[in-house]
């Protein structure tokens, strides 16, 4: 394609000053491929074991309750909830309201903020109520 | 029209009576995907999620409510089809909407064409794929209960 060269081109990341929307957007898809990745393999993961027989369910149990698995847990935990936050952000957004910069950027920290109270209250309950 | 603003420096091309250096822009663009479907990924994408959010919080609340999380409460939860099916539908919801917003992320990060293709190729096989396997291991578990399974 040729291109005038008098004519700008579209400034990079590195010229805008970040604000929350920007955080929010790119959280969106850094967590999108996390969930769909290590997400979506202890899915099958857990629904394979528990269609093997107790002795695979166990050895899932076993990695899903240790150190590094309860660590990768609350980790899609919270992802799972920030892009189901910033996801009902984005349909707000494609329906052409919340574009007005005060309001879409303070929906855009509530996302960051929600996203991360509700990875606390479910873990919360999970310790308390249940007793892990 | 000036033939000269157009393609520069192609090997070969005689901007005189080369006819890729008469084309407009639009000419160029057409051939390389329809407009029509423009819209259904994008539009699958939004439905699929309205569909996981709610798929999911059944999901969410229906093991914060088994009273064990161990092989037999799992089991024996999802031999109900009032769970089966719905976990069916989210195994659906889940790899649709994540082999769709993958697709957008090869699309947006791998410029080399066959590199391209190569990733939309085996990230499809990888969703139907996982699809399959849990799809399949929900039935073993729901059958088991009628017998069908055994």
């Amino acid at each position: 394609m040729s291109r005038n060269p008098n004519r700008p081109l579209s400034p990079h990341l590195t010229v805008y000053k970040w604000g929350p929307h920007m955080l929010v957007s790119i959280l969106h898809r850094v967590t999108g491929a996390g969930l769909a990745t290590v997400g979506a393999a202890a899915l099958v993961w857990w629904l394979a074991a528990a269609a093997s027989g107790e002795e695979a369910y166990k050895s899932f149990a076993g990695w899903a309750t240790s150190w590094a698995g309860i660590v990768v847990a609350v980790g899609l935990t919270w992802a799972f909830f920030q892009h189901l936050l910033s996801g009902l952000r984005h349909l707000v957004m494609d329906i052409g309201a919340g574009f007005e910069i005060e309001g879409n950027k303070f929906w855009a920290t509530m996302t960051l903020a929600g996203a991360l109270l509700l990875t606390a209250g479910l873990w919360l309950y999970i310790v308390t109520v249940r007793g892990a | 029209m000036s033939v000269a603003t157009t393609e520069s420096g192609e090997p070969g091309a005689s901007p005189a009576t080369s006819p890729a250096a008469l084309e407009t822009p639009l000419a160029r663009a057409r051939g390389l995907g329809s407009a029509r479907e423009g819209a259904e990924h994008w539009w699958h994408e939004r439905a699929s999620s309205v569909a996981l959010l709610l798929l999911f919080v059944w999901l969410i609340v229906s093991l914060l409510r088994l009273p064990a999380l161990d092989h037999r409460g799992v089991t024996e939860w999802l031999r109900d089809p009032l769970a089966a099916v719905p976990m069916l539908l989210l195994i659906a919801a889940t790899f649709w909407h994540l082999k769709m917003g993958l697709q957008v992320i090869i699309e947006d990060y791998v410029h080399d064409e066959g590199n391209r293709f190569l990733a939309l190729l085996l990230i499809s096989f990888a969703a139907i794929g996982g699809a399959a396997f849990a799809i399949f291991a929900v039935l073993k578990i729901a059958f088991a209960a009628t017998g069908i399974g055994r």
